[in-house]
């Protein structure tokens, strides 16, 4: 298939409105020649997953963009960067590379971008309509705006979502298309009992597991024994799009897709069903921690997805008037920040020892403190996966409970309320 | 001698080839500052991917991915040539930046993975036109 380009695209792509943008245009069209794409579709919105810094290439990147006059043409929110500008922590990224991170975010700014720095812009109120064609980026956003906003996008990756916002167009291919949005597998949790659905624990090993069996291909989970809020729903698909290239998953009865598990299939067989048994989950559990007999934690990290007001309230009751034995790094954006400074929370957090991390998170800019064989605890599917690669240090999951009464003894502690 | 599809334009490369024997995430996965592999779960974990005629399965994970490849080409830490089983667009996308930013940048190509095997750790070299060949052979 070969791409046509519209008159006004190819003008942009010549340069119409400017450098910047014909830069945009161009980048979106090698995409699409890439994908295999026939043309461009006007998007809605954009989310940036391409301000945090790497290295130098992604400052220029984006400032060469500032430099050709660009500008965001699509309402557009931003994921973490590497520093947190509010202040509320502090990252060990000095001189050169502190002086690089800074100017990427501004830069992203330049570009029109809202300050939102979050990789949960779903629940900061960039929401799209179900059916809108949208130019996201990050892996757990992508899936959360799929499967359970059911707006479309493909899996942007940083460089692309910013071309794609600065141009208003994306590659009319991959999810944006329905007959592609169509399950293809059933991953049947209905042998797994109401007891395992009752800890917050299932959604990130049910999404570890399912995005391993997944790869990249679209299925519907069937026979959920319990009810999925939207931070489990946040959870299972930050997992699922860590151990696999998932950019959507149904939920039968769940998300907007699958009122049953026919229509997610579109009334076909499934090409394979996987029946997901209590071994199975055992083992995806195990698979999540890289230290199995740990006799110390030395921090606590949650927050991956960026944690809600509601995951705040439930951190804010669990630790009551204790104070913790090693640092919790709870991870968060402006808008759960506000609400938790509102509520007088933040305060009470700090002084037992929780360090709020706005804008940013651990796993993309250096905040632990560099320890051998240092191990951090975690609730989180996404950390679990990519804590020791980024970071170094080895990982033990569980619970949020199971988190907070760690981080209080400073050893792990496993079992008791969930 | 073989002929791989060029799905983004580059500069030949030759190197020893790098079979990887599971898919990789590259953020996560790659250090964008020497091009090791640092996934601890990945078969090829320690393994540079500089210079190397890197043979990628498949790819997973983080959609930051374009930007590590991108980081990697400025910094002179990228494979000397791509081999990809399918036209991966995030992973490629840092090399459409890199050409758009004036950068020297390796050429990837296509090659169904059923036949990396026979590359493993010899001295491949691929053309800008796609061709695929070892050296000695």
């Amino acid at each position: 298939m070969t791409l046509a380009l519209s008159d006004s695209e190819r003008a942009m792509a010549d340069g119409a409105q400017g450098e910047g943008a014909a830069m945009a245009l161009r980048i979106v069209a090698e995409a699409a020649r890439l994908l295999g794409a026939a043309r461009l579709l006007p998007i809605a919105s954009a989310h940036i997953d391409g301000a945090v810094y790497h290295g130098d290439s992604g400052t220029i990147f984006a400032e060469t963009l500032v430099a050709g006059g660009a500008r965001v043409s699509v309402p557009t929110t931003l994921n973490v960067g590497a520093l947190d500008l509010t202040g509320c922590s502090r990252q060990r990224l000095e001189g050169h590379e502190r002086e690089m991170a800074r100017r990427m975010m501004r830069a992203y700014l330049d570009l029109g971008c809202a300050p939102t720095w979050t990789c949960a812009p779903y629940q900061a109120g960039h929401r799209p309509a179900a059916g809108s064609d949208v130019a996201w980026g990050e892996s757990n956003a992508v899936v959360f705006c799929n499967s359970v906003l059911g707006a479309r996008t493909n899996r942007y990756g940083d460089l692309l979502d910013i071309a794609c916002a600065i141009a208003g167009r994306a590659p009319d291919t991959g999810l944006h298309r329905l007959e592609n949005r169509r399950a293809r597998f059933v991953f049947d949790v209905s042998g797994l009992d109401r007891a395992f659905f009752a800890q917050e624990t299932a959604w990130p090993i049910l999404g570890a597991l399912y995005g391993r069996l997944a790869g990249d291909a679209v299925g519907v989970v069937a026979g959920v024994n319990a009810r999925a809020s939207e931070d489990h729903l946040k959870a299972f698909g930050a997992a699922a799009a860590s151990s696999g290239a998932v950019g959507l998953f149904h939920m039968a009865g769940i998300t907007p897709e699958a009122p049953t598990v026919e229509a997610a299939l579109g009334h076909e067989a499934p090409e394979e069903t996987f029946h997901i048994t209590p071994v199975m989950v055992d083992e995806a559990r195990r698979m999540l921690s890289t230290v199995s007999d740990a006799a110390r934690i030395d921090a606590v990290a949650i927050g991956s997805p960026h944690l809600s007001s509601a995951e705040f309230a439930e951190l804010h009751r669990l630790i009551g008037r204790r104070r913790l034995a090693v640092p919790l790094y709870a991870c968060t954006g402006r808008h759960a920040l506000a609400d938790i400074e509102r509520a007088g929370w933040r305060a009470e957090l700090e002084s037992a020892g929780v360090i709020v991390v706005v804008d940013t998170c651990i796993v993309v800019t250096p905040i632990l403190a560099t320890i051998d064989d240092g191990v951090l605890m975690t609730n989180s599917g996404k950390f679990a996966h990519y804590t020791p690669g980024n970071t170094g240090y080895g990982v033990v999951f569980g619970s949020l409970a199971e988190c907070v009464e760690s981080a209080v003894a400073g050893r792990p502690i496993f079992g008791g309320a969930s | 001698m073989t002929s791989g599809e060029v799905l983004v334009p580059g500069l030949p490369g030759a190197g020893e080839a790098l079979v990887l024997t599971a898919p990789i995430s590259f953020w996560g996965g790659v250090d964008p500052r020497t091009g090791l592999i640092i996934d601890v779960r990945h078969p090829e974990r320690g393994a540079s991917i500089a210079d190397k005629v890197l043979f990628i399965p498949a790819t997973i994970g983080s959609s930051t991915a374009s930007t590590i490849l991108l980081e990697l080409v400025h910094r002179g830490k990228a494979p000397a040539a791509i081999v990809l089983d399918k036209p991966d667009a995030i992973l490629l996308l840092g090399l459409v930046a890199a050409r758009e930013m004036g950068w020297p940048t390796p050429v990837a190509v296509r090659l169904e993975k059923e036949r990396f095997a026979i590359y493993a750790e010899k001295t491949v070299r691929i053309g800008d036109n796609g061709i695929i060949a070892i050296d000695g052979e």
